[in-house]
């Protein structure tokens, strides 16, 4: 069990900084992902947190203790790599044993503990096998019981299912919450697909170019992004933006888009006369005939359940999510009405979620 | 394994890793020789014809540029073989069309290493496009890239292809790539052709169980066929197949007998996935994102139309 805290860690690499000043902290027992694309910084906190790399400046304090410049042996905590790393020559048993033997552990305690992490991972069967002959997702199973069988403080995983194929990826997601909901260690886990982040995350922090932009729970992330980044990462497809630009005063409900008007949530604050960016999510776009609000349709993608239809208009291209069975043509001009309570503004010059009432209404349950 | 593809045609090769789907891409460029049977391209028997006559372009997963030219030399590559001689002005009048049909005309003086993945994977598609071959064989050319770029360059393709009403045999193990991109997608499993149709086709009308669970998101639920009452259900079914699209989910208040109970809800984001759980099995569908179910609810659940499979797996048609 352990709280890990991070407070202004920052990380250089000589004219190059990887991580600015960053501040937060990984609750004890949580499920952490650290979601952000490649070069974001999120692997080189990950190593600060595991010891492997030293930060510039800051603290890193692990249930308190002050562990900055503690060796990364000394942490006990568990670094599990891409999950593949199994020794070839020998069974699964010796493959998992193998952490506690380099530490001493005495004979029996040894054949308890593989025991029960075999257990928790349902390959209790799989003990006296060869490595060599197993499917990847138990090949990926022993590894994991590797990482558990050691007991220690918190788990740090770096892109552990990023070797595998979709199909195996959504599998082990799966099984990774789950032994996680078994075992409550703290988990702090980096990956770039933010698939892999909604399905198992208690919280998401997004990082870009060093900075932390958000910090929340998967659905918070999703429905109130804090900046048109975070907005535009998630999302499968991702939030659209559409441009334009607006006088908004505390008070505003209402914006003028391509000559329609189109309701919004509540401006809680006074911006002046800026660009602004109105974030709109696919499930939250429907097509209507009257709607004056209009755009032409330049893409349509089925996708059996639902089809995906791409919109081009004044400000910007759109994307809707629809069933499959609604009739869509491309070339074809349409009218579009929004699920309003549910839209997002941002400030294109910063980049920063404007306050309006979406905040508070959900904050508020 | 017999297969025509018509001119013009986007056909997907979709199966999992090791059911032959790159295999039969590389029969198809003479890259492997078939120990039976006969490949033709345009009318012509090229079985025995060596790769560099058959008049094919292949794209690798991995963009494999040369590092030391520039874009617009890694281009025009293909144009300069000595086999071609294409004279230079009309080289640089391909290379700018297809340069700017990808939108990287402001990148051709670049160096191939000084560009994103997603531009790299362009210039390697484009040095395919330049050429004009009789067919192009893609593998898996989308799947070193992210997801966002992945969704931009597979609209990007659909529309190129239509643009050029090129013939293009694309490999894939992604159901999303099939869907949206396929004219027909054939369905291959441990080395044989399952079924092939539209995309509509495979996904309303699947052949048997293997190729309703290889399409769809949250996958096909299957159950046992006494769990739920299917009026149309013919003779000889053992198992319904329920999409979300076959369900119709009630809240048991308004007079609606309960038939299951709401186990979770999983936030995926734009997909929501409600877990129901009916008599000791799980039927996942989506929820539209306005739906006020929690969980521990009673609901009512009515099937329409699912689809019926019987000990076999295959598919048998409702009764009318």
């Amino acid at each position: 069990m352990a709280e890990i805290t991070l407070e202004a860690v920052q990380k250089r690499f000589g004219d190059f900084t990887a991580v600015r000043s960053s501040s937060f902290v990984v609750r004890d027992g949580e499920f952490f992902v650290l979601l952000g694309p490649s070069g974001c910084g999120k692997t080189t906190t990950l190593r600060m947190i595991a010891g492997l790399e030293l930060p510039s400046a800051g603290q890193i304090l692990l249930d308190g203790e002050d562990v900055t410049f503690k060796r990364a042996s000394l942490r006990d905590i568990a670094f599990v790599f891409q999950l593949f790393a199994l020794y070839p020559h020998m069974n699964v048993r010796r493959n998992i044993a193998f952490p506690l033997r380099c530490q001493g552990v005495p004979a029996r305690e040894i054949r308890v503990r593989v025991e029960e992490a075999a257990a928790l991972l349902r390959i209790e069967h799989l003990l006296d096998l060869s490595v060599s002959g197993l499917s990847g997702g138990d090949r990926q199973r022993v590894a994991l019981g590797r990482a558990i069988v050691r007991r220690p403080k918190a788990f740090l995983m770096d892109e552990p299912l990023g070797a595998l194929d979709a199909e195996l990826r959504a599998l082990m997601c799966g099984e990774l919450r789950a032994l996680h909901d078994r075992l409550k260690t703290t988990t702090v886990y980096v990956t770039h697909d933010q698939l892999e982040a909604m399905a198992m995350a208690d919280r998401i922090l997004v990082m870009n170019r060093g900075v932390i932009e958000q910090c929340g729970s998967p659905q918070a992330i999703y429905a109130r992004p804090a900046s048109m980044f975070v907005a535009a990462f998630i999302g499968n497809p991702p939030m659209s933006l559409l441009r334009f630009r607006s006088t908004l005063k505390a008070g505003v409900s209402r914006v003028g888009l391509n000559g329609a008007s189109v309701e919004i949530p509540e401006v809680r604050e006074d911006v002046g006369e800026i660009d602004v960016a109105v974030g709109i999510r696919p499930e939250h776009v429907r097509l209507r005939d009257e709607a004056t609000m209009r755009g032409r349709v330049t893409g349509t993608e089925y996708l059996g359940t639902t089809q995906v239809v791409t919109v081009t208009t004044e400000h910007g291209v759109l994307k809707a999510r629809l069933a499959a069975d609604v009739p869509v043509e491309i070339g074809t001009n349409v009218g579009l009405t929004f699920t309003s309570e549910r839209l997002s503004l941002f400030d294109v010059a910063s980049g920063r979620a404007i306050k309006t009432a979406l905040y508070e209404r959900d904050r508020n349950g | 394994m017999s297969l025509a593809i018509a001119e013009g045609e986007l056909f997907v090769l979709l199966g999992p890793t090791g059911a032959g789907k790159t295999t039969t891409l590389r029969l198809v460029a003479g890259l492997e020789r078939p120990d039976a049977g006969a490949v033709w391209i345009d009318g012509r028997n090229v079985t025995a014809a060596a790769p560099a006559v058959r008049d094919v372009a292949f794209v690798f997963q991995q963009y494999s540029l040369y590092p030391h030219l520039s874009v617009y030399d890694n281009l025009a590559f293909p144009l300069r073989s000595p086999a071609r001689c294409v004279p230079e002005d009309q080289v640089k009048q391909q290379v700018e069309a297809v340069a700017s049909l990808l939108d990287i005309t402001s990148k051709l003086s670049n160096r191939a290493t000084r560009l994103s993945g997603g531009e790299m994977q362009r210039v390697a598609l484009g040095r395919a496009l330049v050429r004009n071959p009789a067919i192009y064989l893609m593998d898996e050319p989308l799947s070193s890239l992210d997801a966002q770029l992945r969704a931009e360059l597979r609209l990007e393709l659909k529309r190129i292809q239509r643009d050029l009403g090129a013939t293009i045999l694309y490999v894939t193990h992604d159901q999303v790539e099939a869907m949206t991109m396929a004219t027909r997608i054939g369905v291959i499993r441990e080395g044989r052709m399952v079924q092939v149709g539209t995309p509509r086709e495979i996904y309303e009308r699947p052949k048997n169980v293997y190729v309703a669970s290889r399409l769809g998101s949250p996958p096909i639920n299957l159950l046992p066929s006494h769990l739920l009452p299917a009026p149309e259900m013919p003779a000889g079914t053992t198992t319904l197949g329920v999409r979300t699209e076959h369900v119709r989910i009630r809240s048991a208040t308004n007079g609606y007998r309960p038939t299951g109970h709401v186990k979770w809800i999983e936030h995926l984001g734009d997909q929501n996935h409600l877990h129901v759980a009916v008599n000791g099995h799980q039927v996942v569908t989506l929820v539209e994102p306005e739906a006020t179910f929690g969980v521990g609810d009673e609901v009512h659940l009515d099937l329409t139309k699912p689809l019926y499979f019987n000990a076999e797996g295959e598919r048998l048609e409702g009764r009318p």
